[in-house]
């Protein structure tokens, strides 16, 4: 079986953002980056999925020349070996022309099954993956909380909204988005860094796929959001803070 | 003049309380505004829509509509489009619609903007904002405007009380969907367990977050529920690293609340949490991070660190 994971490297969770100087995106000096996490589970799911049926597990990932340590890493977990779509500014792309140049590099790998996160940390979509799948042609499923492949089919745990499951069957090949948390990240080992330094990683560009971009929706402005509802914020030494907000629990909002 | 369609979810003939919110979402925009429903009990659901200020509603029937797929819902809706020839389509950001959307836009190679929380139309066309960065940044889209532009709008974004009443003219038509292509073959949907804990009756509710960096460091959460007299919950990643169980989770895959009391611990405010909590009477947030988005939902915010704000809070609630 032919695995294809999809992996986007974004900013670090706990980076401290700004606006870019034009405010077209983040300003990106001194961040620090990772996988994105809901990537990192598909990139579980898939290695998995090989040590249960065999095969192969080849990571695509799009992003600039940084993204190389993101792929390493992966190749590093067990991922066999990789394609790097190597391509600054993509960050202006729509999902559409994301999801064009992925499937472009999907295609010539005629996977089985392609595995995405469910969505980034960053842009925060939810909509590459799907959109691959109907440019590849394949069924899909999303929030895939379970995978197992039985008699050629995959058996799929979907989740529903407010606490509700529901079992799918899809034919091979499919993409399927997965969600955080569908099992327990594994960790490189020194071995797996060993090993991954010698593993194939293809370089393309985008021109090389033959994908423009072409965007039709396009992000004009990035900012910081403006402040809704400002509560009270409660300042002093937490011992203060303490009892300044159990006073106003009690006596102002009547909580307590 | 622009031609605007509202896609609304509903099950077996009851509206997705989102319906109504994008339903006010396009009579914002629209001069001219059609409300499609589909799916088993659509007929029914197409009554209560019809109570509401639009050009018409329109019943997709179709068998293969019956039971929820992506590909059905997908040629269905390239199909009223077609016939419709909107400007703008919308759809309430479900989890439903994220299964479907972004076929359907690829499909149309039209460009969608999901989970927005406004929509505006100016001389250019559409503009749509939603958030990035897991709310930590606003962002502004403009959508090109050759064609329908697809955009799914974010749970409380707009009230379903400002959607105005009237009165639409109902049709019923039969979409042609053509060859449906790969699909999954869905089964019927179930809980997985009974749920122990009904945090939806709770008075008070104190919930831990990713913030508290450790299962062990549960227990100062716990300490403040008792002192409070508070059931605990979580927010997602808690249950997803098994600290604690699915039933304690509140958002938008977890149980949605309304307590007296709700205290979030370590939790920084990504959307899908806060509109599992929104409708608390009294919020307080406690965060190392004094631009975590959950402020902006909060009543009392203290930024500080929760190991040491919360068991002061505990001594002083004992004191």
């Amino acid at each position: 079986m032919k695995i294809l994971v999809a992996v986007k490297q974004v900013a670090s969770r706990d980076s401290a953002l700004k606006p870019a100087a034009d405010g077209r995106w983040i300003d990106e000096s001194d961040l620090t980056y990772e996988i994105n996490e809901p990537d990192a589970y598909a990139l579980e799911s898939g290695l998995q999925l090989k040590e249960q049926h065999g095969g192969e597990v080849v990571v695509v990932a799009a992003g600039p020349a940084r993204v190389s340590s993101s792929i390493r890493e992966a190749l590093a977990k067990g991922a066999d070996r990789a394609i790097h779509i190597e391509q600054d500014g993509l960050d202006a792309w729509d999902s559409l022309s994301l999801a064009r140049l992925l499937a472009a590099a999907a295609r010539s790998e005629s996977p089985d099954v392609v595995l995405t996160g469910l969505q980034s940390d960053d842009a925060g979509r939810g909509e590459t993956g799907v959109m691959m799948a109907e440019l590849l042609g394949m069924a899909h499923a999303t929030i895939a909380m379970k995978i197992d492949v039985e008699g050629g089919v995959l058996k799929v745990k979907r989740e529903l909204e407010g606490g509700w499951f529901q079992d799918l069957n899809l034919p091979m090949p499919a993409l399927l988005a997965v969600q955080s948390g569908i099992n327990k990240l594994r960790y490189a080992t020194l071995m797996g860094i060993k090993k991954a330094r010698t593993k194939e990683v293809k370089v393309m560009t985008a021109a090389d796929l033959g994908v423009e971009a072409a965007p039709l929706a396009i992000l004009e402005r990035l900012a910081l959001p403006v402040k809704k509802k400002q509560g009270e914020m409660i300042e002093g030494t937490p011992k203060e803070q303490a009892a300044r907000l159990i006073e106003k629990l009690r006596f102002e909002a009547r909580a307590i | 003049m622009s031609r605007v369609l509202v896609v609304t979810e509903q099950n077996g003939g009851v509206l997705h309380k989102m319906s109504l919110e994008t339903l006010a979402a396009g009579q914002s925009l629209g001069e001219e505004l059609t409300v499609a429903v589909m799916g088993s009990g659509a007929e029914a659901a197409a009554q209560a829509l019809a109570g509401f200020k639009a050009s018409k509603v329109v019943v997709m029937d179709h068998p293969a509509l019956g039971v929820y797929t992506a590909s059905a819902s997908v040629a269905a809706l390239a199909w009223l489009i077609a016939v419709e020839k909107p400007d703008v389509v919308l759809l309430p950001h479900t989890y439903q619609t994220r299964d479907f959307a972004p076929r359907l836009a690829a499909r149309l190679g039209r460009p969608l903007v999901s989970d927005a929380v406004s929509v505006g139309l100016d001389e250019k066309g559409l503009i749509v904002e939603r958030q990035l960065f897991q709310g930590k940044m606003a962002g502004t889209f403009r959508c090109d405007s050759s064609g329908p532009a697809i955009v799914t709008i974010q749970a409380g974004a707009y009230r379903a009380d400002q959607a105005e009443a009237g009165t639409a003219p109902v049709s019923i038509v039969t979409p042609e969907l053509g060859e449906l292509g790969p699909s999954a073959v869905p089964g019927e949907p179930y809980r997985e367990s009974a749920r122990t804990v009904d945090l939806s009756a709770a008075e008070r509710i104190v919930a831990a977050g990713r913030g508290i960096k450790e299962e062990g460091n549960l227990e100062i959460v716990k300490e403040l529920a008792e002192a409070l007299g508070a059931e605990l919950a979580a927010s997602r990643p808690i249950c997803d690293n098994g600290w604690l169980g699915m039933e304690r989770q509140v958002g938008s895959s977890g149980q949605t609340v309304a307590p007296k009391l709700y205290v979030a611990v370590g939790i920084s405010g990504a959307i899908q949490h806060i509109v599992g909590m929104k409708g608390s009477k009294c919020i307080v947030a406690i965060n190392r991070d004094p631009e975590a988005p959950i402020f902006e939902s909060a009543d009392y915010g203290i930024v500080g660190d929760l190991f040491d704000v919360v068991p002061a809070i505990v001594k002083e609630l004992k004191g």
